[in-house]
Parts: C-alpha cells; sequence; structure tokens
C-alpha cells in the first residue's frame, strides 16, 4: 500500500496479483467451483443472457403491437411469445437475479465469512437453475406453450403444448430458488462475525432475510401446483379440473399463494440494494436503519396475506374478496416506511450522482409510482374495471422493472469494481441510465393511460383508438432497449479497458469493501471486526491511494 | 489462530466453518429448513384435501371404504417402529456403538421396504377393482357398495342425513388418495436411499461420538416421512 | 481426545433408550385408539379426535424423536413458523371454497379448442 502514490495501480487493487478469478484456471476450474463469488459469476452471466433473450421477446411483442392485427407475427406466435417473455423475465431472471447473481457474490464479503454456508449446495442450486432453465426453455420454444406464465387451470390442462415439461422445468427452478433461500438464511445465522449483532448487520443481508424467508416458505407449494399440474395433464387426476368435477379456483389459490409472495422475492433484495447504495452515495449515515430492517420482515410476511387479491373477478368469494382487498392496503405501510426512510438519509446529504445513484433515483421514481398504483388494483371495486387490462401490466412492470430491474442494474454498477477490479466510463454509464429511465416511463405511462381507458392486457388485436398509445409504448421501448446496449457496451468496455479499481472505490463503509478488488479466494487477508456498516463519513477520497480510505478507526459504536 | 489447528487435525470440519459445534448447528438448521420446505409441499395436498372433505363429504365417506384400515394400520405400525429404530440409531451413533448403529440403520431401511411391500397390495388391489383417479376411475365392482346405509336409496344429496349410494365425482377421493400417498412414497423411496448410504458410511465405521451429523440429520428427514403419515392414516383410511 | 460415551459439541442430547422405547410404546397405544375411536359415532367429533390424537402422536415423534425439546430453540421456531403458514393457507382457501364452492355450476366445464 505504501507504493500506492508511486504507481499507478491504486491501493487494494488485486487484478495483478492473486485473486479469486486467477487463483486457478480452466473451464473445469469453474464448472466445478464452490467459491461463492466465482458461482455468483456464473449465476450472472447466465441471468443476464436470459434477461437479453426475454428483453429481445418484449422488442418483438411490442413490434406486433405496433399495429392492430398482423404486424410482424401471427396471433398464435404472439401468445408463445407474451408466455415466453413473462415466464423468462420472471423465473430465469428476476426472482434469481438480485439473491442468486449478487447476493451470492456480496453476502460472504458483507457478513465477512470466508463462503456460504453450504458450498455444494450452493453450485447444487446453480446446476437446478440450468437444468430448470434448459427444461423450460425446450418446452416453450419446440413445445410452443401458450398458457402464459400464470398456467391457469383448465386451459393449461386442455392446450396439446408442452405443458408437463414446462411444469416440470418450474419445479426444477424452484429447488434452486429454494435451496439458494436456505443457505442464506443458514448463513446469516450462523457466519456472522464477532461483533456484528443483527442490528449491525448491513440493511441488503436483512433484506435477502426477507427474501430467503419467502423462498423457503413459499416456493414449495408453487413446487406441489405444478406438480398437480403436470399429472392433472399427464393422467387428468382430475384435482382442478371442471369436467371431471375439480375445482379450478383452487389452482388460482395454488398458484398465487406462491406467486404473489414471490414478487415480494423479487422486490426485497431490490430494496436491499437500495438501502445500500442510498447511504454510500449521500456521503451520509442511513436513517432509521431499525425501521427499515423489520419493514423488511414485515413485507415478507405480510406478502403471504394477499395472494388473493389476483383473484378478486375469478369467482373468489365476496367475503374473502374484502379481507384480501384490506390485508392488501397494508403492504403499503412497510414499502412506505422504507421510501420515507431513504428520503431523509439523502437529506442534507451531499449527493454524488454516480451511476447507481442515479439508477438509485429513478428506482425511488418508479417504484413510487409502481407501489402507488398498486393500491387501485388492490381497492376490490377499482379493481374490477382495471383487472386484466394494461394498467395492470404497466403496475407490474413500474414495480418489477423499474423497481427491481432498475435496483439490480445500481447494484450490478455498484459492485461491478469490487467483482472484476476495473471501473467503468461514468459519464457513458450515466447516459445508459438516463435513457433506461426515459425510455421506461415512455414505455409504461402510455400502458397505464390505455389500460385505464380499457385495452386488456394480453390481446394480440385491438381497436384502432387505442393506437397512439401502442405506438408511444413500442417507441418508449426501443429507446429502453438502446439504453441497455449502451449500458452494456459500458460494462462490457470496462473489462478491456478500464481502469483498475481501488479496493473502496464509493466510499462504502460495509465489510466487502475492506477487501482487495477483485478479493482473493478466502475473501479477506486477515481478521475482519465489524462495525458500524453505515459510518460512511469515516471514509475520504484520498488521491494518493485511488480511492476511499478510512480516516479513523473503526467506530465501535453508533 | 486456533481454528487453524483444529483444522489441521479434523478431516470433518470444513474450512469455513470455525468450530464443529457452528458446523454441526448450521446443518442441522438448513435440515429444519428443509423439513419446512417439505412440509408446505405436503400442505398443498391437505389443502385439496380440506377443501374437497369440506365441501363433498359424501364422496369421502363413501369411497374411503375401498381402502383396507387393517394394511393401513399395520403400515402405521411399521413406520412407527421404524422411526424408533431410526432415533435409536442416532443414539447409537452418539454414544459410538458401532455394531447397533448397523443393525439399527438395517432394521429401519427393512421397514421402509416392509412399508413399500404393503403399499404395494394395496396399489395393486386398487388397479385391478379399477378405484383409480379421475380419468382412469372405472370402478369393476359394486360389490364394495356398503350397506347399511338405511333410505340412502334416493340420488343426491337431499337432507344431511341420508348419504347417497354412489355420490358423484367419487374419483375424486381416489385422486387425492393417490396424490397424497403417491408423494409420500416418493419420500420414503428417498428416505430409503438415504439410509441405505448412512448404512454404507456406518459400515465403515464413519460414525461415532466425535461425528454423527449426517445420521442426525439423515434421522430427522425419516422423522418426517413418519409424521406425515401419522397425519394421512386418519385423514384417509379412518373417515367417519 | 473425546470420551467415547460422551457427545462431541455441547448442545447435542444422547436421549436415554428408555425414554425412546416409552415414547415407541405410546404412539403404538395411540395407533391403537385412534383405530378404536372410529368404532364410536361422535358425529363431527370423529375428524376432532382422530386429529388430535394425530397431533399428539406428531408432538411425541417432534419432541423426543426429533430432539426439539432439547435442541436449539430456532429450530422448533422454524418449525412453528412452518405450520402457521401451512395452516393460513390450508384455512383462507377452505373458507373461501365454503363459499363459492355451492355456486359453481355442476359439471359445467366450457369446451376449449385451442387448435379450432
Amino acid at each position: 500500500m505504501q507504493d500506492a502514490v508511486t504507481s499507478p495501480v491504486p491501493a487494494g487493487n488485486a487484478l495483478g496479483a492473486v485473486n479469486y478469478l486467477s487463483e486457478r484456471r480452466g473451464l473445469a476450474s469453474w464448472l466445478f467451483t464452490l467459491d461463492h463469488k466465482r458461482i455468483g459469476l456464473m449465476y450472472l452471466v447466465s441471468i443476464l443472457a436470459s434477461f437479453l433473450l426475454g428483453g429481445i421477446l418484449a422488442l418483438l411483442i411490442r413490434t406486433e403491437l405496433l399495429t392492430p392485427a398482423r404486424t410482424i407475427m401471427d396471433a398464435k406466435t404472439y401468445n408463445q411469445m407474451f408466455t415466453l417473455h413473462g415466464a423468462v423475465m420472471i423465473f430465469l431472471f428476476i426472482i434469481p437475479g438480485i439473491p442468486a447473481a449478487l447476493g451470492n457474490f456480496v453476502l460472504p464479503l458483507m457478513l465477512g465469512a470466508r463462503d456460504v454456508a453450504f458450498p455444494r449446495l450452493n453450485l447444487a442450486s446453480y446446476y437446478c437453475w440450468v437444468a430448470g432453465a434448459l427444461l423450460a426453455l425446450v418446452s416453450m420454444i419446440l413445445g410452443a406453450v401458450d398458457t402464459g406464465w400464470t398456467f391457469y387451470t383448465p386451459y393449461s390442462t386442455t392446450t396439446d403444448t408442452a405443458v408437463i415439461s414446462m411444469a416440470l422445468g418450474v419445479f426444477v427452478l424452484g429447488f434452486s430458488s429454494i435451496l439458494t433461500g436456505l443457505n442464506f438464511i443458514v448463513t446469516i445465522h450462523k457466519l456472522r462475525p464477532a461483533g456484528m449483532t443483527w442490528f449491525r448487520m448491513p440493511l441488503f443481508l436483512w433484506a435477502l432475510y426477507g427474501t430467503s424467508l419467502i423462498q423457503v416458505l413459499a416456493t414449495p407449494v408453487l413446487g406441489i401446483t405444478v406438480l398437480l399440474l403436470a399429472v392433472e395433464k399427464g393422467l387428468g387426476i382430475g384435482i382442478f379440473d371442471p369436467a371431471l368435477g375439480g375445482d379450478p379456483v383452487l389452482f388460482q389459490h395454488f398458484f398465487w399463494f406462491y406467486s404473489h409472495p414471490a414478487v415480494y422475492i423479487m422486490i426485497l433484495p431490490a430494496m436491499g440494494i437500495i438501502s445500500e447504495t442510498i447511504s454510500t452515495f449521500s456521503r451520509k449515515h442511513i436513517f432509521g436503519y431499525r425501521f427499515i430492517a423489520w419493514s423488511s420482515i414485515a413485507i415478507a410476511v405480510i406478502s403471504f396475506l394477499v395472494w388473493g387479491h389476483h383473484m378478486f373477478v375469478s369467482g373468489q368469494s365476496n367475503l374473502l374478496g374484502a379481507i384480501f382487498s384490506f390485508l392488501t392496503f397494508l403492504v403499503a405501510i412497510p414499502s412506505a416506511i422504507k421510501v420515507f426512510n431513504w428520503t431523509a438519509t439523502m437529506y442534507k446529504g451531499s449527493i454524488w450522482l454516480a451511476a447507481p445513484m442515479i439508477y438509485t433515483l429513478s428506482f425511488l421514481f418508479l417504484f413510487g409510482i409502481g407501489g402507488l398504483t398498486g393500491l387501485f388494483l388492490g381497492s376490490l371495486a377499482t379493481d374490477v374495471h382495471l383487472h386484466d387490462t394494461y394498467f395492470v401490466v404497466a403496475h407490474f412492470h413500474y414495480v418489477m422493472f423499474g423497481g427491481t430491474a432498475v435496483a439490480f442494474l445500481a447494484g450490478l454498477h455498484y459492485w461491478w469494481p469490487k467483482m472484476l477490479g476495473r471501473m467503468y466510463s461514468e459519464r457513458w454509464a450515466n447516459v445508459a441510465a438516463g435513457l433506461v429511465f426515459v425510455g421506461f416511463n415512455v414505455t409504461f405511462m402510455a400502458q397505464f393511460l390505455m389500460g385505464a381507458k380499457g385495452m386488456p392486457r394480453r390481446y394480440y388485436n385491438y381497436l384502432p383508438e387505442f393506437t397512439p398509445y401502442h405506438v408511444a409504448s413500442s417507441i418508449g421501448s426501443y429507446v429502453l432497449g438502446f439504453g441497455f446496449v449502451i449500458a452494456a457496451a459500458v460494462l462490457l468496455h470496462s473489462l478491456l479497458r478500464g481502469p483498475l479499481a481501488p479496493a473502496n472505490p464509493w466510499g462504502g463503509a460495509t465489510l466487502e469493501w475492506q477487501t482487495t478488488s477483485p478479493p482473493p479466494t478466502a475473501n479477506f487477508a486477515g481478521e475482519v471486526v465489524a462495525g458500524d456498516p453505515y459510518d460512511v463519513e469515516r471514509f475520504e477520497f484520498d488521491p494518493g491511494a485511488g480511492g476511499y480510505v478510512s480516516v479513523r478507526g473503526a467506530a465501535a459504536g453508533h | 489462530m486456533s481454528h487453524a489447528v483444529e483444522h489441521a487435525h479434523d478431516p470433518h470440519l470444513q474450512h469455513h466453518f470455525a468450530t464443529r459445534k457452528q458446523q454441526a448447528e448450521a446443518g442441522k438448521l438448513g435440515m429444519w429448513l428443509f423439513l419446512a420446505t417439505e412440509i408446505l409441499l405436503f400442505s398443498g395436498l391437505f389443502c385439496a384435501y380440506a377443501v374437497y372433505r369440506a365441501n363433498h363429504p359424501e364422496v369421502f365417506i363413501y369411497a374411503h371404504r375401498f381402502l383396507d384400515s387393517t394394511l393401513g394400520g399395520i403400515n402405521t405400525l411399521v413406520l412407527i417402529f421404524s422411526s424408533f429404530t431410526m432415533a435409536w440409531a442416532v443414539r447409537a451413533a452418539q454414544i459410538g456403538a458401532q455394531k447397533a448403529l448397523q443393525v439399527l440403520l438395517a432394521l429401519t431401511l427393512a421397514c421402509g421396504f416392509g412399508f413399500l411391500g404393503i403399499k404395494y397390495v394395496e396399489y395393486h388391489h386398487k388397479w385391478k377393482e379399477g378405484l383409480l383417479w379421475g380419468k382412469r376411475y372405472a370402478p369393476q365392482s359394486q360389490a364394495h357398495v356398503p350397506t347399511g346405509q338405511e333410505g340412502a336409496a334416493t340420488h343426491g344429496r337431499e337432507t344431511a342425513h341420508d348419504v347417497p349410494v354412489v355420490p358423484k365425482n367419487v374419483h375424486l377421493f381416489f385422486g387425492i388418495y393417490f396424490a397424497m400417498t403417491g408423494l409420500h412414497g416418493l419420500h420414503v423411496v428417498a428416505g430409503m436411499v438415504v439410509l441405505g448410504w448412512l448404512l454404507l458410511r456406518a459400515r465403515r465405521g464413519e460414525f461415532g461420538s466425535h461425528y454423527f451429523t449426517p445420521v442426525d440429520l439423515g434421522g430427522l428427514y425419516w422423522h418426517l416421512v413418519d409424521l406425515v403419515w401419522i397425519f394421512l392414516f386418519p385423514l384417509l383410511y379412518l373417515i367417519h | 481426545m473425546h470420551a467415547p460415551a460422551q457427545p462431541a459439541h455441547p448442545g447435542t442430547h444422547v436421549v436415554p433408550w428408555r425414554t425412546l422405547f416409552v415414547v415407541f410404546a405410546a404412539l403404538v397405544a395411540l395407533t391403537v385408539a385412534t383405530v378404536a375411536a372410529t368404532w364410536v359415532d361422535l358425529g363431527k367429533l370423529n375428524l376432532v379426535v382422530a386429529l388430535a390424537i394425530a397431533t399428539v402422536k406428531a408432538m411425541l415423534v417432534l419432541l423426543y424423536f426429533m430432539h426439539l425439546r432439547w435442541d436449539n430453540r430456532f429450530n422448533a421456531v422454524v418449525f412453528c413458523t412452518t405450520i402457521l403458514f401451512a395452516a393460513l393457507f390450508v384455512s383462507l382457501t377452505l373458507l373461501d371454497s365454503k363459499t363459492y364452492q355451492p355456486e359453481l355450476i355442476p359439471d359445467y366445464a366450457p369446451a376449449i379448442t385451442p387448435r379450432s
């Protein structure tokens, strides 16, 4: 570290030295690795590939919808396209995106641990993901599944497409998700370092803990749902089939008992990332730590009580409809607590508009809109009008894309230097972030408007008066796609030409910034001392070191 | 570092754990979380059971008589006995009683085979009689139609007391019966694979008072299989 | 090194053989009891009795065979949480189905021909 002043290598960069990327070489060293960082990276590459596939499908769908009737594909292909888009984005990208890729990389580092509790299970989870993804993709592309990602019976049991293998693919993906969640819970319980009590954990870990609880408690119900769907379709067991006296509404109860909590599997870790970036880039201690921490657990618990709001017009009883509508409003409370605390964190901070922060601010704005429109849909009476319209599509994308995917990008840009040891072009990353924000709003604001006017979702054809909205939405999607191309180019360019990253490029106070970029295989060279994870003000930029260094010792208390 | 010394002497301690206690507790918590997912997997079937039993009790009252509660009862005892030998096996591992551990694991495994054998007899009988699920339901004879339900000649659901002789959608019961016992049977098979693996390792003398976590965790899984059956038996065979 | 008669790590409990056997005997007795209970007509109470006996049996297995009584308290918390969520799932669905199922049109299943 002493030569840092004279050497161009910033303090704490290990690209030239031994690190987890360079220590072992060869394909086998990756395929059989038990290192959480390498598994996280393999997850990241696979998930980004799925995101690319889902994104291309989205652009094809938007292109088809430029005009009523046929534009570039026939109706049947269109049905398969939106099924494929939904299933790929949900099961292959958003659900595993933050926990399995970024979480895998960061969680043990934040704990100052060497690895997750069960490294072999971690690798097994990755291969489950690969197997499930292949099975699902093959059945969707070759087997032409056209049920939408929700597989509602009785259509899914009567369509002659490859629903069985698709269901098994989802089952295997569920296994992958369960194994990750189980691993994270045990890791957080058993591998925290001395001095890191529950309330001195980084908030990202609280969020991952809440996420893992849902993964463990909800995913098995999806498992039994798709298994029963498969035997229903294959053997005609009759439980969900009205022709055999079965009950199709029961299928929806089964499906949403998982799939509503699942949207919190998607959003909770995103909220965790925001809690990290907002403090670091405001150069200020997080405001209301305990509230943010507890609200993650509150969201995880309440998420199990609201599944029926997907079934207001599906034949669910009025009594349950009213109960579920009421409970749905409760979710707004912990979500709002988080947003208020994030905003309060920024108050009087010295805000640094680096790319992760721009994505963070986008998140606050988009999640605000997405969350508030969710209240319209949660109201029993309003939902009858808005149900199954583009309003739902827009709401869902504001929360899942504007929320989760944007926070994923914030986290990706935030931890990129730590993962790969290089910085990216700050200016172009900001341009990409701006394009994503603008393109996203144009795409989905138009969908809010046409949804409120009654344009139903998933339709191939539409009335001519909806044309302007569809055209605006499609143009927005092209801007959005262009933004992603730039973001990808920026990150790929940094791999080749990016300046070397210091150990702590942003001045974060969590433990992962105390090791080299990229970290060694064992994560930390010496003993790790856990301090206050949000005492960012003790880090100041040192031009000699090329990054942030601590100007006083780790604070023992708050 | 004191850990390093322990690492050097302890082949059973993985590098990322500081102590054996931490490792064992992590394994146990992991197993309990896995059991939680198993319970929730079964909860879907219990939910389907509850919904159909509450809404169509006549189907359950009529159809459960086709199940042989004697065989079901014997199977319950077989599983309970296997749980007993399994718990005993954990004790044997803990105190390092090698021979007892092997015998007890083998006994538990044998009980698993016994359970599956009896299950096969039951399934075979249902298959022959055509008492199957949904689409495949084609009862071969009405000989089993229970008698003694006086005043039940009319068809339909007139009053609460009159149980129709042959209610509608009897196949729903068999759908649920086969789903529940089938999934449970798969878990028995998985548990037997675990037991076989434990037995192999026990024969190599790998377990003892210093290291018995695999036996402990395998035992937890086997007990869960027993737990599920404890509820399946009265719910499917003993409907009144 | 460790004395052979003691478990290596504190916190693991060796259950005495006598306890295991008593629990086993109780489980057998309760199985007989649950079969015997079906010979008596208690109306709706039959189901309650059967489930109560099954719950007691399950508790015995959990507490003694699965060591929950001596285990880390958090493992019991995991188990109870699981049961709570399973109960939530079953009870709300059941509550709903009791209301909507009578409204279902018997055997109504519109023909769906995806490839017409």
